[in-house]
């Protein structure tokens, strides 16, 4: 099962970058990286930007079947995945709530790469929950 | 677990190890390994060992202490403990100890650390309690309690103690991270724990008589124990558990001054209160919680790596609402007192520091807080001279002496403390006046200036100074409000004061008694003598009315300098002053009101410190107009004698 999740700031550049298996995670970034810009795209139209957004790419290669997914915190902080299945709504409330415990934690700076163990965990867990 | 020598050591060659070697490693390893292993009662060589197939981790606390004994610079030891494949396992297996072992012994013969020096033969690592464990020079206390033992032995009772506990929970050791220190069985408890009153005791006295107490008090009861553990060999064992504990406390104790971090990620009772004490220095509702910023600031002070701290506050936050309620700030500082003395972090939280635990072992932070304001200053003067190393450390360590009281009293309370929280909590406080709380609190707040950064020290300091602040002006600017109208009048006076001349108008309004009467009265003595005309009549009224009407005086002050700017230039302004003191006293007996007599009173005497103040002044101001007249002279003659080369 191909999974990956990336974590992004505001300022469109990576807090944290987590795929399976490694060896598809050069594609991943790259279909990451060129989603941003349907986020962008769509996050102009200003449509319900606040709530979960989803984004829906469909088959973005027809050789593999995987679906690019984005959601948007109220922040701007976008998190991206690359996965295989759909239970994505699920997945990107789990994102969205550990990542507020991390932002919880005043040592974290917002614009750091996220180096929370328990956002490691909570990663680990949806990826192979999915996978 | 692998036993195979050459398994366990991961990147290590194969562990050769001669007879005299393994029958230290394998003590040495029975002692630091925990009761999974069932102790030293395997502890006798032979079983120790440790055949294949056992899985003995030896507990990262006593091996910690243990290789700090080998008083090898902590560096080296990490360089060990990484190389012998403890850090990638997570857990001291009986070959990783080995190796480490081996490896101390190459650095104290000075080799470098290397997994090539293991190869060599070598002499057994020394380990610092004044007798080797190589030699196995068990049947000797006297060299065992020597003077290096007196101070450990405070903290060794604490570990100690704190082992016992551990032992009582039966903790078995969670898998990679640092399992609770598995002590030996219960045998040396009793004499731990005795001691352990022995040594707090000594703590609370502060005094080196007490050294020999616990000195004979381990003798005998380091024999005692022996035949009681039901082994000669374990009985060397424990005695020098014990005083390998207490040596490495003693070095943690010379290098950090915390004595209680040790393997069990358990707080002390003496730790909690000095946690709580900070935490009421943070804020003080003890059930209330420390905002993010706020322990932020704090934990900063302690100069941990903002990603340890970052996952310590990870660690400790459990609900994750970005606030540190008591229990999870003493979780969070439980931890970083850890790491600072070079424990590792664990993977998770340990159940002794979950909230809920804390919360459960001791309730009781409010009348901690209580007995703290108690007990002030009593143990205060005590805890001085026992100044250690830094910061939270420092203070740390002189919690931990401070509570040392509490528990000689409670000693065997202790035991059941741990258990009952409650009462054992309640009897420590209650016996013990809480000189121990209030030197904790007292001293954790010199202590914690030596964070090195404002802290809630100067915070606090801070908040007392707020109050100073006004007398002060007094000194300066209220009494020379009306020296400021002096030089109001005096314009070839550079009017450094003359910002005064605003806030004067104002203060006496409102400071009526203290400022106000300096101020006022100062201006309106002279007022009133350079106006005679007016003095006359309105000296007595205005007398009265300044004692009357207090607002009405900058009204009047007002006046007077339009009037009298010519007149205050004179240096009998001081002497104007002091008339017009007299003036007042007549008018002052004609009040009736009580307060206005008192206010008056104290008027007056603000009055002939202004007037002598003002006086000076004048004279000053005068001194001030000749040096700029002389210097007016001399530079028209730098003029004249000065040759015209302009340019």
């Amino acid at each position: 099962m191909a999974m990956c999740i990336v974590v992004i700031a505001k300022e469109n550049y990576p807090l944290y970058i987590r795929s399976t298996p490694t060896e598809y995670t050069l594609k991943f970034y790259y279909m990451v990286h060129t989603s941003l810009d349907v986020v962008d795209e769509i996050s102009a139209m200003g449509k319900a930007l606040v709530y979960q957004r989803e984004l829906y790419l469909g088959l973005f290669y027809p050789t593999e079947d995987y679906k690019v997914y984005g959601y948007m915190t109220s922040s701007k902080v976008k998190f991206v995945m690359v996965v295989d299945s759909s239970n994505t709504a699920l997945i990107f409330q789990k994102l969205h709530n550990s990542y507020t415990d991390v932002m919880c934690n005043p040592f974290y700076n917002p614009g750091d790469r996220i180096q929370s163990r328990a956002f490691d965990n909570t990663v680990t867990l949806m990826m192979i929950q999915v996978c | 677990m692998e036993a195979s020598a050459g398994g366990g050591c991961g990147a290590g060659p194969p562990l050769l190890l001669s007879d005299g070697e393994q029958q230290c490693y394998s003590e040495l390893f029975a002692r630091c390994a925990g009761t999974v292993s069932g102790g030293p009662g395997s502890g006798p060589p032979e079983a120790a060992r440790v055949a294949p197939g056992t899985t003995t981790t030896a507990a990262a606390g006593p091996v910690a202490d243990l290789f700090r004994a080998s008083q090898l610079p902590s560096e080296t030891l990490h360089q060990i403990t990484e190389l012998c494949g403890a850090k990638r396992a997570g857990y001291f297996g009986p070959t990783q100890f080995y190796v480490a072992l081996k490896l101390i012994a190459a650095a104290q013969s000075g080799l470098p650390v290397r997994t090539e020096s293991i190869k060599c033969e070598l002499p057994l690592p020394r380990f610092v309690m004044s007798k080797s464990d190589g030699e196995r020079r068990i049947g000797n206390p006297a060299e065992l309690l020597g003077t290096k033992v007196q101070i450990p032995y405070l903290t060794t009772e604490k570990n100690s103690f704190k082992r016992m506990d551990d032992e009582d929970k039966q903790q078995e050791t969670q898998s990679p991270t640092m399992s609770p220190l598995a002590s030996p069985p219960s045998s040396p408890p009793h004499y731990q724990r005795v001691s352990l009153s022995h040594g707090y005791s000594k703590l609370r006295s502060s005094t080196e008589q007490m050294h020999p107490a616990p000195y004979e008090a381990r003798q005998p009861l380091g024999q005692s124990e022996g035949p009681s553990s039901g082994g000669p060999g374990s009985k060397p064992l424990r005695r020098q558990a014990s005083l390998i504990r207490s040596f490495s406390v003693e070095r943690e104790l010379q290098d950090n001054s915390s004595n209680y971090l040790d393997e069990p990620w358990r707080i002390t009772e003496e730790q909690r209160e000095y946690y709580v004490n900070q935490f009421r220095s943070l804020q003080p509702d003890p059930s209330s919680f420390i905002s993010g910023s706020v322990a932020k600031n704090f934990f900063t002070k302690s100069k941990l790596s903002i990603p340890e701290l970052s996952y310590i506050w990870e660690l400790s936050d459990a609900d994750c609402d970005g606030a540190l309620t008591l229990p999870e700030f003493c979780a969070a500082f439980h931890l970083i007192v850890a790491r600072k003395n070079g424990y590792p972090l664990p993977e998770g939280l340990p159940p002794t520091l979950q909230p809920e635990y804390l919360q459960a072992a001791f309730p009781k932070p409010k009348w901690e807080c209580a007995l703290f304001d108690s007990y002030s200053e009593s143990m205060s003067a005590n805890q001085q001279p026992r100044d250690l190393n830094r910061m939270e450390k420092t203070s740390v360590k002189d919690m931990a002496d401070f509570p040392a009281p509490t528990q000689d009293v409670t000693g065997d309370d202790k035991q059941a403390l741990k258990s009952t929280g409650n009462e054992a909590l309640s009897k420590d406080v209650s016996e013990d006046p809480a000189t121990a709380k209030d030197c904790t609190s007292l001293k954790a707040r010199p202590r914690s200036r030596s964070y090195s950064s404002t802290s809630i020290e100067e915070a606090m300091k801070r908040g007392e100074d707020p109050p100073t602040p006004p007398p002060r002006p007094q000194k300066t600017h209220s009494r020379a409000a009306s020296l400021d109208l002096n030089k109001v009048f005096q314009p070839s006076v550079p009017a450094v004061n003359s910002g005064l001349l605003p806030p004067p108008p104002a203060l006496p309004p409102r400071p009526y008694p203290s400022q106000s009467e300096p101020v006022s009265e100062g201006d309106l003595h002279p007022q009133l003598n350079r106006a005679p005309s007016q003095a006359a009549e309105s000296s007595p009224a205005k007398k009265d009315a300044p004692h009357a009407q207090p607002p009405s005086k900058p009204i009047r002050r007002k006046f007077r300098p339009e009037n009298q700017s010519t007149e205050n230039q004179e240096p009998s302004t001081g002497g104007t002053a002091s008339a017009a003191t007299v003036k007042p006293h007549p008018t002052v007996h004609k009040q009736s009101s009580k307060q206005k007599k008192a206010i008056q009173t104290a008027i007056r005497k603000n009055k002939e410190a202004n007037a002598v103040l003002a006086r000076l002044n004048s004279e000053l101001q005068q001194q001030l107009k000749e040096v700029h007249q002389e210097r007016i002279a001399l530079e028209n003659q730098l003029e004249q004698l000065r040759p015209v080369t302009v340019l």
